[in-house]
C-alpha cells in the first residue's frame, strides 16, 4: 500500500450538484469504494448521511475518521478531526460538504481551509458542493430562488481542483426522491416542497450548475492549452471554449444602451456570460453628456450581471482581440459604425478587421432601429 | 482665357469635388450621436413593472416633439432587503428590458429621441431618488395608476411633488382608458 509523499499536493476532485439530493455524496461514496478495491488507502474524514439509508448504507466497508467533540456555549458540535485525518496519512480521504461554516474555535472556519490543509499533506480529496454555495453565484441564486445560502465558498477553490464533475439529475427526478422520503425524513418534506424545492427553482439551478462546469472545463482547458504553448495567442484558443460568451463594444453615447440590451438578451438566450468592452482613445476628454452615458452604461451592466471593461487604446481591434482572447469570447456584438470621413474611407471596416484579429469569433452587426421606415416598426399593443 | 487655366480649373475642381467626397460623411448628413443633445430638454418616464400607461408614453411624445426634448424611460429596479444593493438582477431584467426596447422603438419611430435609464434601489422610490440625484431631467411624466403593478404608489407621487426639483406632470386615472404598452409590443427581434 503506498504512502502519500508529503512533497507532493493531493488531487481533489469535487462533485458539484444543482441541490441536495441529487447524489453527490453517494457517488463519491462509490469511488470511495473503487479506489479502495483497487488497493488503495481510503478514509472517510467527514460524511453528512443527513439520515439517508442510502447514503449511510454506502459507506459501510470504508474506514471512518472519528469526529472531534467540541463544546460551544454549553453545546457540543462535531467537526471534522483535520489533525487525525493528517496523522493517519491515506491516500484518499472523503470529505463531504466543502462549504460547511466550521464551529467557532476550530482551528479553520471554513471546511474548504480545511480541505486545503490536507491536500497540503499529500493526501488526495473527494468533497461534495451545492452550485449555490459558490460565491460568485450566492446573489444570483438567491434572486432566482428567494433564498440566501449563508455558507459559501470562493470560486477560485473550485478553479483549483483537478476534477469537477458534475451529478446531474433533473428536477422532476429530484422531486420524486424528495417525496419518496430519500432526500428529507417525512418531516422536513412539505417544508422542503414549499420553499426550495420548486420546479422552477431546480430548473433554474440546474441550468447555473451545468454552466458552471462547462465554464469551468473551458477555463481549464485554455489554461492547459497556454501553458503547453506559449506561441499559441489567447484569439486562436478562445473559438474552441464549451461555453459561450459575448463581447458587446460601446462608446459613452446614448444609443449604445439599445446594443448593451440586445446583447444580454442573446447572452440570456444562449446561457453566456456578457462582456462589455469600451476602448477609450488615449487622452480623450469626456463631454458631460458622455459622461453620464459612460455611467447610465456601467450602471445598467451592474444590474445585468455584465462585466465592463474600459481599455485606453487607440488600436480598437488589437484592444478587442485581447480581450476577448481573455476572456474566451465567441461573439463580438458591435453597432453601426459613424460614417467614415477622409482618410478613413480607405481603411478596412471594422467587422472585417475584428474578423481578421479574431478568426472563428463571430462578428454581429446590431442594427439601429431608428434609423428603420416607419412602416416597418408597426403599432404594437 | 487660355487652354492652360481651363484645364487647371477643371483639375481644381475634380480635387476639391474628391475632398469633399473623403471629407463630408455620405448625403452630408451629420450622425446622430454628433449632434449637440446638451441642449435639449429631458423628459423622465420612470415604470417599474411590465407595461407602462400609454397615455403617459404618448404625453412624453408629444410634449417631446412640442419642445425638442429627448425622452429619458427609466427601469427602476427593486432590490430585495436580502441582497447587496449593487446585486445583478436578471430575473427583473428580463421584465424591464424588454420595455425599454418597446419604448424606445415606439419613440424612435415617432422621430423622438431617446436615453433609457436603469435605476436601482430598496424600493421604487429609492432608486427615483439615487437617479434624480445623479442625471439631469427638466420633467417627469409619470401616471397616477390605481394598478400597483403600473409601479409608483399615491405616496410616491406624493413624495415626487415635495422633493423633486422639476415639473412633474402626473396623469389622472382614465380607468376607461385601459391601454398600455408592454413587453409584447417588442418588434423584430429581442
Amino acid at each position: 500500500m503506498a504512502v502519500p509523499d508529503e512533497h507532493r499536493r493531493g488531487r481533489l476532485k469535487v462533485f458539484i450538484g444543482m441541490a441536495a439530493g441529487v447524489g453527490k455524496t453517494y457517488r463519491m461514496l462509490l469511488e470511495g469504494h473503487a479506489e479502495q478495491e483497487a488497493g488503495h488507502d481510503v478514509v472517510i474524514g467527514l460524511l453528512e448521511s443527513h439520515g439517508r439509508a442510502e447514503t449511510a448504507g454506502m459507506a459501510e466497508g470504508l474506514a471512518v475518521i472519528p469526529r472531534r467533540r467540541m463544546r460551544y456555549r454549553d453545546t457540543v458540535i462535531e467537526e471534522m478531526d483535520l489533525d487525525a485525518i493528517v496523522a493517519r496519512r491515506p491516500e484518499l480521504c472523503l470529505i463531504d460538504e466543502l462549504a460547511h461554516a466550521n464551529a467557532p474555535g476550530s482551528e479553520h472556519a471554513k471546511r474548504y481551509e480545511d480541505v486545503e490543509a490536507v491536500l497540503e499533506s499529500g493526501i488526495d480529496v473527494l468533497s461534495t458542493l451545492n452550485v449555490q454555495h459558490l460565491e460568485s453565484l450566492n446573489d444570483h441564486i438567491t434572486e432566482l430562488s428567494g433564498v440566501r445560502v449563508r455558507e459559501t465558498i470562493p470560486d477560485a477553490i473550485l478553479g483549483r481542483a483537478d476534477e469537477v464533475v458534475l451529478i446531474d439529475l433533473t428536477p422532476e427526478a429530484l422531486l420524486d426522491r424528495l417525496r419518496a422520503g430519500k432526500v428529507y425524513p417525512a418531516e422536513r418534506i412539505d417544508a422542503a416542497l414549499n420553499n426550495f424545492f420548486k420546479i422552477e427553482n431546480l430548473s433554474a439551478l440546474r441550468e447555473v450548475a451545468l454552466r458552471q462546469v462547462a465554464e469551468e472545463v473551458g477555463a481549464k482547458r485554455l489554461t492547459t492549452e497556454l501553458i503547453g504553448s506559449r506561441e499559441e495567442s489567447l484569439a486562436a484558443a478562445a473559438p474552441q471554449a464549451v461555453g459561450e460568451r459575448l463581447l458587446a463594444l460601446v462608446e459613452p453615447y446614448p444609443g449604445t444602451q439599445r446594443l448593451v440590451r440586445r446583447a444580454w438578451r442573446s447572452a440570456q438566450r444562449l446561457g453566456a456570460g456578457l462582456d462589455i468592452l469600451w476602448v477609450r482613445p488615449p487622452g480623450k476628454d469626456l463631454s458631460e453628456q458622455e459622461e453620464r452615458s459612460l455611467m447610465a452604461l456601467r450602471q445598467l451592466a451592474s444590474v445585468l450581471g455584465a462585466r465592463m471593461f474600459e481599455e485606453e487604446s487607440d488600436d480598437l481591434p488589437g484592444a478587442v482581440a485581447e480581450l476577448a482572447g481573455r476572456r474566451g469570447t465567441t461573439y463580438v456584438l458591435i453597432g453601426r459604425s459613424r460614417p467614415p470621413r477622409g482618410l478613413g474611407r480607405l481603411r478596412t471596416p471594422l467587422p472585417q478587421r475584428l474578423m481578421q484579429r479574431m478568426p472563428g469569433v463571430d462578428v454581429r452587426i446590431v442594427a439601429d432601429r431608428s434609423l428603420r421606415p416607419n412602416g416597418e416598426n408597426g403599432e404594437g399593443s | 482665357m487660355s487652354v492652360g487655366v481651363i484645364v487647371a480649373v477643371a483639375c481644381a475642381s475634380a480635387l476639391l469635388g474628391i475632398a469633399a467626397g473623403y471629407w463630408l460623411p455620405p448625403h452630408g448628413r451629420v450622425p446622430a450621436r454628433e449632434r449637440r443633445e446638451g441642449e435639449n430638454r429631458r423628459i423622465l418616464l420612470p415604470f417599474t413593472g411590465e407595461e407602462i400607461s400609454r397615455r403617459s408614453f404618448e404625453a412624453a411624445v408629444r410634449l417631446a416633439k412640442a419642445e425638442d426634448a429627448i425622452i429619458m424611460p427609466a427601469f427602476l429596479a427593486q432590490v430585495p432587503m436580502s441582497l447587496p444593493l449593487e446585486t445583478a438582477l436578471p430575473v427583473q431584467c428580463a421584465r424591464g428590458m424588454p420595455l425599454l426596447e418597446a419604448i424606445e422603438q415606439r419613440a424612435s419611430s415617432q422621430g423622438v429621441p431617446v436615453d433609457s435609464r436603469v435605476g436601482r434601489g430598496r424600493s421604487a422610490r429609492d432608486a427615483l431618488r439615487k437617479l434624480i440625484e445623479q442625471e439631469h431631467f427638466d420633467r417627469i411624466i409619470v401616471s397616477a395608476d390605481e394598478d400597483p403593478r403600473a409601479g409608483l404608489s399615491y405616496e410616491d407621487l406624493r413624495w415626487m411633488l415635495d422633493r423633486v426639483p422639476a415639473e412633474i406632470l402626473i396623469l389622472r386615472p382614465a380607468p376607461q382608458d385601459t391601454r398600455r404598452i408592454s413587453i409584447g409590443a417588442v418588434k423584430g427581434h429581442f
